[in-house]
């Protein structure tokens, strides 16, 4: 246990740091790097493999010491359950370097059994005790390591430190994520080959006097990139504390600015790359605000406790009724003021008002509108699709290892903050980006737009996975989707490489041309639809998929007022299927469509394909249980579950988050979710084969039927446009009048006060050049006078000059003899 | 009260200094010959000479003297290696004047006039 504590942290510190040596190293070397930088490629591969080792030595360790414990729904059924694998208490002899924390956090989210009923009169405090007490027997232990290396900043009120927090979730994390780096990376090396020039020919690129772009290549500065975006997201998954996750955060970002602008020079990339970064901001924004309500309630960043002070999860956890003593303390900021102690029995009454809910929500809210951002949910979803401007082994590292899943990770990781009425609002957030995304991706063309939607989409799962209480769902979902949707964009990478096309109705045909990626691709698609055997059997999708529907339909069942979610979900996949073998079979099945693309379309070479078996792998086989034993990512992931905090609503009162093991323990729940996914999934895929496949159906009547639902799903949903309408058009609008404002007024007065400044240096020019100088001249041409007076006087005769001298002489004694005999006689 | 009635004094000293410097003085206004003009010159200075000698004697300090009683004379010798030297500046210049020139007029030398 000793070394667990210590070792860890260091492998992971280690698999996180690699990246950045790698970025370092590139950034000071980089074009010197071999020819045309190609070593770069090797630095970087070579320091995410070594992180991936590294992670997977921390899991190795992990699953050592720690083993996976029982899933708690079997736990929970059996009472008491001693939970062997989790010590509960360890002195550890560097605790100055890396204390560890064992946490034997009480789970609360047993707090009545199944009936909704009880859960309204539950959530008063004064039962809160009693049902806290039933809550307790159930306990499971949750194993995690936190720590800090470095502080920052320290005072009596505040500690900002590079600190880690490792849980189940974090060694996941890394493990996936250098995992699909790495795959990518290599990828990248066969994708990327093509820069590998002095003189680099960017097609997509006119100049205006009509020919293409030439630059010189920019290998290496692609790996330099690669690394710097795999280092931040380390970062961000095993910073352990708010603040920390907040710098990561915005590394990751400003990573993919730099990536999806990196073909910069053409406009559409360099747009795309600043509308991906401010939509960022705007999420940001929130998040601070998150932030700010978060430390100034508790005053902490850290996740855990470290050095005794109290992290936001045990202030959150150890609160009876899940409000923080500090939130509580800083609503009832006015009456503390006014003179009331703040004494034990006092908050208490302070909790029975909800004193602090409020804030709780507002922490809430704001930690997820950061997510929103991040995982382009709903209102901030717009810079995804852009985000195709990017090469696609970017596309691929953004939409499934890094950026957007940092935004689903930080939900997860925040759990116990939210509040059943911010889950609700995360859940309706995520089922309209499912719904809309979704529908999108059914109508466009680009093969990479439609990834794009689908991974919008899948986000939108997530989020509502999260939303209706299915922690482990959302998260499982998480890691399926990484590894299907980076095959899938790096499948969709390898036709573009072939093709020099994104638009599907010029391919066609290809699986002839290309079985690997067809067949990866197949798999990938099979993966992102659920596809299985119903209780049998399925490919990874099948399971978090299932696992997000039963736990909409458990949420349903709890709250009427919600079935839609459900319904949502449903019709989700069903259009998932649809719209990826509508993909398939538009790609790689039927006829060549344009002669010209098919000709020139080859398999890809076998360092990009190579990746995508690996891939296809994992997209097959994430989801399954070792059998025989218990060893499955999703019992992993459960043992990381955190405590929840409170599942009744207060605000609306109704509302109630059920447990998640509900809907895999009720066997109603589990088979209908089952079968209704299965079911959807199914229709959707005979749709797409009845359009695309055997071409029974003809798309292009529906198209013609339904010109003005085309239009909108063309158009996005208007929402590009609705966001010009409301805010980029005002904006121009008002920045036109200011502008006119500052060159009519501003500039006016500007030039005005110039030229008056000129006209009075003139004046001061006038007096200088004829008094000043006027003075000086006279003073001059008198001395000149002078001189040219006195020139007469010097004639050079030196005998002239002695009678001069003895005249002067004589002279002066004269006048001296008179002032003598004057002054003697006045003395 | 002549000065030829009285026993040599001062004031005789002083006589013949100024008798000399008129003499340099005169010398030196009508002489073209540079020469002539150096020994004007020289004259000057030794009028002046006398004066100093004349003016350091015992006679004119009644009070008890509160230096060596020989200022005079010390400053008659400056005087005469301050002589010698001009007259060695003089003589330089006058050669290489007579060099360029071939002539040691005065007049002549008129090269610098304004």
């Amino acid at each position: 246990m000793d070394q667990t504590a210590s070792i860890l942290p260091l492998l992971l510190a280690a698999a996180w740091l690699l990246p950045l040596a790698s970025f370092i190293l590139i950034v000071l070397a980089g074009p010197k790097m071999g020819r045309h930088g190609y070593l770069a490629a090797y630095v970087a591969t070579g320091a995410i493999l070594t992180s991936f080792l590294l992670s997977l030595a921390g899991l190795g360790m992990w699953l050592v010491n720690h083993g996976i414990p029982v899933a708690a729904h079997h736990a929970e059924r059996a009472e008491h359950h001693a939970a062997a694998a989790s010590p509960t208490s360890a002195d550890f002899p560097q605790a100055g370097i890396s204390k560890a924390r064992l946490a034997s956090l009480r789970t609360l989210r047993a707090r009545s059994d199944d009936e909704p009923g009880d859960h309204a009169e539950a959530s008063h405090a004064g039962e809160n005790a009693e049902a806290n007490q039933d809550a307790a027997e159930h306990h499971t232990e949750k194993v995690e390591y936190a720590g800090s290396w470095y502080p920052l900043y320290r005072s009596k009120t505040l500690l900002i430190d590079i600190g880690y927090y490792i849980d189940v979730l974090t060694v996941c994390m890394f493990c996936m994520v250098t995992l699909i780096s790495t795959c990518i990376h290599f990828y990248s090396i066969g994708y990327m080959g093509d820069e590998l020039v002095d003189d680099y020919v960017d097609h997509e690129c006119r100049l205006p006097d009509g020919s293409h772009l030439h630059r010189a290549g920019r290998f290496a500065r692609f790996f330099q990139y690669l690394s710097l975006f795999c280092f931040s997201m380390l970062g961000l998954v095993i910073a352990g504390n708010v603040a920390m996750v907040f710098v990561f955060w915005e590394l990751v970002g400003i990573c993919s600015y730099l990536l999806i602008g990196f073909y910069r020079e053409r406009h559409s990339a360099s747009t795309a790359a600043n509308k991906a970064f401010i939509v960022n901001r705007v999420g940001d924004f929130g998040m601070i605000i998150g932030l700010m309500a978060l430390w100034g309630s508790l005053g902490t960043f850290a996740f855990a406790d470290v050095g005794g002070r109290p992290g936001i999860f045990s202030q959150i956890a150890e609160a009876p009724g899940g409000i923080p003593t500090g939130m509580v303390k800083a609503a009832a900021y006015d009456e503390i003021q006014a003179g009331v102690a703040p004494t034990g029995g006092q908050i208490q009454s302070w909790r029975d008002r909800h004193l602090g809910y409020g804030l709780l929500v507002v922490a809430g809210l704001g930690i997820f509108c950061g997510c929103v951002g991040k995982s382009a949910q709903f209102p901030l979803h717009v810079w995804l699709p852009d985000a195709m401007e990017g090469p696609t082994p970017v596309s691929a590292l953004i939409h499934a290892a890094t950026m957007v899943a940092a935004g689903v990770y930080l939900v997860g990781r925040f759990y116990p903050v939210f509040t059943p009425e911010v889950l609700l609002v995360i859940a309706y957030i995520g089922a309209i980006t499912l719904f809309m995304a979704a529908t999108i991706a059914v109508a466009a063309t680009d093969i990479k737009r439609v990834l794009a939607y689908s991974t919008v989409s899948q986000l939108g799962y997530m989020m509502l996975a999260m939303g209706v209480g299915g922690w482990l769902a959302g998260l499982f979902h998480l890691f399926t989707h990484a590894f299907f949707k980076s095959l899938l964009f790096l499948c969709s990478g390898s036709v573009i490489h072939a093709c020099h096309t994104n638009e599907m109705p010029l391919m066609g045909g290809l699986r002839k041309k290309m079985p690997w990626t067809a067949g990866t691709m197949l798999v990938g698609c099979l993966a992102i639809t659920g596809a299985g055997i119903p209780f049998v059997v399925g490919f990874s999708g099948y399971y978090s998929k299932d696992s997000i529907i039963a736990q909409t339909l458990s949420f349903s069942r709890v709250n009427p007022a919600h079935t839609h979610l459900y319904w949502i979900a449903a019709i989700g996949a069903a259009l998932t299927s649809f719209y990826m073998f509508r993909l398939w079979f538009m790609t790689f099945a039927g006829q060549p469509r344009d002669a010209h693309v098919y000709e020139h379309a080859h398999e890809s070479p076998k360092i990009m394909y190579v990746p995508l078996v690996i891939l296809a792998f994992f997209a097959l086989g994430v989801g399954w249980r070792i059998p025989g034993t218990n060893w499955s990512l999703n019992n992993f992931l459960e043992a990381g579950r955190p405590a929840v905090g409170i599942v009744q609503g207060v605000l609306w009162s109704s509302l109630s988050v059920p447990r998640e093991h509900l809907s895999h323990t009720d066997l109603g729940i589990h088979t209908n979710a089952t079968l209704v996914a299965f079911g959807s999934a199914l229709s959707g895929f005979i749709l797409a084969a009845l359009f695309y496949g055997t071409q029974k159906l003809n798309a292009d009547e529906v198209r013609q039927q339904f010109p003005r639902m085309r239009a909108f799903l063309l158009n996005r949903w208007y929402i590009d446009h609705l966001y010009d309408l409301v805010f980029v058009r005002p904006v121009i609008f008002f920045a036109q009048r200011v502008a006119n404002f500052d060159r009519r007024r501003i500039d006016w007065l500007i030039d005005g006060s110039a030229r008056w400044v000129r006209g009075i240096s003139r004046l001061d020019d006038l007096l200088d050049r004829y008094v000043v100088d006027g003075l000086v001249n006279i003073v001059a041409s008198w001395t000149y006078g002078f001189g040219l007076a006195l020139r007469r006087v010097q004639t050079g005769r030196l005998r002239q000059y002695v009678m001069f001298i003895v005249v002067g002489t004589v002279a002066l004694f004269v006048l001296a003899s008179f002032l003598w005999n004057y002054a003697a006689a006045g003395g | 009260m002549s000065l030829f009635s009285q026993p040599v004094g001062v004031s005789h000293y002083l006589v013949v200094g100024a008798v000399m410097f008129v003499c340099g003085v005169v010398a030196m206004a009508t002489k073209r010959n540079a020469l002539g003009v150096l020994m004007g010159i020289e004259l000057v200075l030794n009028g002046a000479n006398l004066n100093f000698i004349a003016f350091g004697s015992q006679i004119l300090h009644r009070e008890p003297a509160r230096t060596i009683g020989l200022d005079g004379q010390l400053i008659a010798l400056f005087v005469i290696v301050l002589a010698a030297a001009e007259a060695a500046i003089a003589l330089a210049i006058t050669l290489n004047f007579y060099n360029n020139q071939g002539t040691v007029d005065v007049d002549r030398a008129d090269d610098l006039s304004g």
